[in-house]
């Protein structure tokens, strides 16, 4: 039985039941047992005076890469459930495109017992939506479900086949599980490695249209009209995506989205001198899409943010541009890139910001978590938002570095992270490096 | 004035840098109509040929530069060599650095791969073309020749015509000639077009006739035939019916048009043989002031300094 803990004196912010107070928390046999003030500790509990920083549901991340099995160089289960319990995160879900792809019930059950040696942030396996991911067959839906999965994608790559989409929407369904899409039309995306505009012009690079994108969001929406499926589209980078998306809402389409730090802070000029920590899929696009996406995210058109994190090893990114794998690691910088713009800016309120990275999340996949709600599990991250710090990809837990964000001045970190009461990242302690 | 360590693009070049290599290639194209054609300025130098694509022309070029400039080269094809063993390119530039090299010039066919290279070596590095991006030196033997023909660049107008989408020879133009104070223009298919190229200053003719009817200058693009092959035209007969450059549409112009193209040519296909063999051509001038431009870039990069150039070009006689 793990400690009781005492959360003393700090700003609760609850997006779930709308608090934003000033209090204590009491966790307590790995839930909440209290939220008030002047809560007083029980015996032997650890009593943290978190006076000036904020209490809040621990984040939750929709979408992550880590490498295990198959790149363990890269990423394992355990060093990334790390990097997040250092970003503030409780949960993460990890994608499917591993090596063999986690596309059974055993690969699933293996993600599982991996995150529970680790014992940091909790990892939530995601399904393949095919076998191999190749598009062709449906993979065991109900026994990866069975095994903890909690959404299927094939996500990495696109679902090409409308028929293989429309079918993997009808039969989540029977589960109550999301079919998470990465939008891109394969055929007009071909050999594209960033966003098709000027500076891929000048730069001589070949550009992925936004309509590849957006070819692929209609379709998506579309689809999910028609089967009354849940699907959630991945890391929405284009604003013509955004309009399709707050359409079909506004006609009652079970569409969520989701939109990451990076595309919601940076723009294609990011790749300029070839820059290969700004090459990802999909690609960093325009000055409108970039305020278009946080418009949305503002509105609640995209649902939440997720990081995307993908960890690849140095010198993989270490080529000339064309020939440089796509995407960064996001799990260590995720808040605190948001907060710095987003809310730096003024466009959203701390607790606003805080909803799209925790009940936000939680609802869409269905997930424990994203709320401070007394009796549910003990979830939680302190934040200090006033925290400057600045980027040095060295200090990072994950395995890899790969981010564009190496020497940003940014504002807010984690202090303290708790999965299911335990404490899984404290600042002014940190816990010894796991074998 | 100096050009720093590599030359890698026109993109951020001054006009007054670009000006200065035109002006040191002067001195040095008299070096190679003498029967000695070998000057003394870079006697000791080493410089190696990094080429991962195929290239006959600009190699042949670059080697008689360096030769002529008492360069002591290596040719290094990616072909047969451990580049085709799975080397990444920092390796294979790494591994020739530490034979001690003073320069290297590069062709890749990934855009940015000269820069790459650059940051990360110590030696000067010159691009010889990288991806779609640019080919300097292209350009600059290109302007040379627009310069020797009219007289003078600014003022005149030069469309660059085809397969503008894929082509770094077209980007280095541009920059150049913009520079220089040229009205530039593209002329092909909309399916060969760069998005946005309208945003860098140049005016977009949808029909050949259009740009003969505007220009000074055309600069007649390479047509490479793996773009029919892949869908940008519907075929080679078409495209030279629509947009070859042939006498009968340069009939129509009321000036003499200057007809340039950076080489190897398909003949009946963006150019018609009497066009590239007729009298306004200057397609085997370029070729000459090629070896000229490339004298004075690797001239200037070793430190070699603008008023020496014809002190060095007496050096041996």
């Amino acid at each position: 039985m793990s400690q009781p803990i005492l959360l003393q004196g700090g700003r609760i912010v609850d997006p779930s039941r709308d608090m934003d107070q000033a209090g204590d928390v009491l966790i307590q046999d790995g839930k909440i047992a209290g939220v008030g003030r002047g809560l007083t500790a029980p015996d032997g509990a650890l009593v943290r005076n978190v006076t000036g920083k904020v209490i809040a549901p621990g984040l939750i991340d929709l979408h992550v890469h880590l490498r295990e099995p198959g790149n363990e160089d890269e990423e394992t289960v355990a060093s990334g459930a790390r990097a997040a319990a250092a970003g503030g995160f409780t949960a993460i879900c990890a994608m499917p495109n591993t090596d063999p792809v986690t596309d059974n019930q055993a690969a699933v059950g293996f993600i599982v017992r991996q995150s529970g040696r680790a014992g940091l942030a909790r990892v939530h396996p995601i399904g393949a939506v095919s076998i191999g991911q190749k598009g062709e067959r449906l993979a065991e839906f109900g026994e990866m479900v069975g095994a903890g999965a909690v959404a299927v994608s094939d996500d990495g790559k696109p679902i090409v086949s409308s028929h293989l989409m429309r079918t993997a929407l009808e039969y989540a369904r029977t589960f109550g599980i999301p079919v998470a899409d990465h939008c891109e039309d394969p055929t007009l995306a071909a050999g594209g490695v960033m966003h098709e505009g000027l500076v891929a012009t000048r730069l001589g690079l070949k550009g992925i249209p936004a309509a590849a994108e957006e070819i692929m969001v209609a379709r998506d929406v579309l689809l999910a009209e028609l089967t009354g499926g849940h699907v959630h589209l991945c890391h929405i980078s284009a604003r013509g995506s955004v309009a399709i998306i707050r359409e079909a809402k506004e006609r009652g389409v079970r569409v969520t989205a989701e939109a990451t730090p990076h595309h919601l802070v940076l723009t294609d000029v990011a790749c300029e001198e070839y820059d290969t920590h700004a090459k990802m899929n999909p690609p960093l696009r325009e000055t409108m899409d970039v305020e278009a996406l946080q418009g949305a995210l503002k509105e609640g058109v995209i649902d939440c943010i997720a990081s995307d994190h993908a960890p690849h090893a140095y010198d993989e990114k270490e080529a000339a541009f064309d020939d440089a794998p796509f995407g960064i690691v996001g799990l260590e910088t995720a808040f605190a890139v948001a907060q710095t713009d987003l809310v730096g800016s003024g466009l959203f309120t701390l607790p606003e910001l805080i909803r799209r990275m925790t009940t936000e999340p939680a609802r869409v996949f269905h997930l424990p978590g994203g709320t401070l709600a007394p009796g549910t599990v003990a979830d939680i991250v302190v934040l200090d938002p006033a925290a400057k710090w600045t980027v040095d990809p060295a200090t990072f837990h994950s395995k890899s570095r790969n981010t564009p964000f190496t020497g940003r001045a940014l504002t807010g970190r984690a202090l303290l992270t708790i999965v299911a009461g335990a404490i899984v990242h404290d600042v002014e302690s940190p816990p010894t490096a796991q074998a | 004035m100096s050009l720093g360590k590599d030359l890698t693009g026109l993109e951020h070049m001054t006009a007054g840098q670009i000006r200065l290599i035109l002006d040191t290639a002067e001195p040095f194209k008299a070096v190679s109509e003498r029967p000695i054609k070998k000057v003394p300025a870079l006697r000791g130098k080493t410089i190696v040929n990094l080429f991962f694509e195929a290239s006959t022309r600009t190699r042949v070029s670059f080697e008689f530069a360096e030769k002529r400039l008492s360069a002591d080269t290596v040719n290094v094809a990616a072909t047969g060599s451990s580049v085709s063993k799975g080397e990444t390119l920092v390796d294979t530039a790494r591994n020739l650095e530490a034979m001690r090299i003073d320069m290297v010039v590069i062709r890749h066919p990934s855009s940015g791969a000269a820069e790459f290279l650059g940051n990360r070596i110590a030696s000067n590095v010159i691009n010889a073309g990288d991806g779609k991006h640019e080919h300097p030196t292209q350009a600059l033997l290109d302007l040379l020749t627009i310069r020797d023909k009219h007289g003078k660049i600014e003022g005149l107008k030069v469309c660059l015509v085809g397969d503008v989408l894929h082509s770094r020879v077209a980007r280095s133009n541009l920059w150049g000639l913009t520079k220089l104070g040229a009205e530039v223009a593209v002329c092909g298919p909309w399916t060969l077009m760069p998005r946005g190229i309208e945003e860098l200053g140049v005016r977009v003719f949808g029909r050949i006739e259009e740009a003969i009817e505007w220009a000074d200058v055309l600069n007649v693009l390479r047509l490479q035939l793996e773009r029919m092959e892949k869908g940008f035209i519907p075929s080679l007969r078409e495209y030279y019916r629509v947009f070859g450059v042939t006498p009968e549409r340069l009939e129509r112009s009321p000036r003499a048009i200057t007809i340039m193209h950076p080489g190897p040519m398909n003949r009946g296909v963006e150019i018609d043989s009497r066009v590239a063999d007729g009298p306004h051509s200057v397609i085997l001038d370029q070729v000459t002031n090629g070896v000229a431009v490339r004298m004075a870039v690797l001239y200037l990069l070793a430190g070699g300094r603008a008023e020496l150039a014809d002190a060095a070009k007496g050096g041996s006689e």
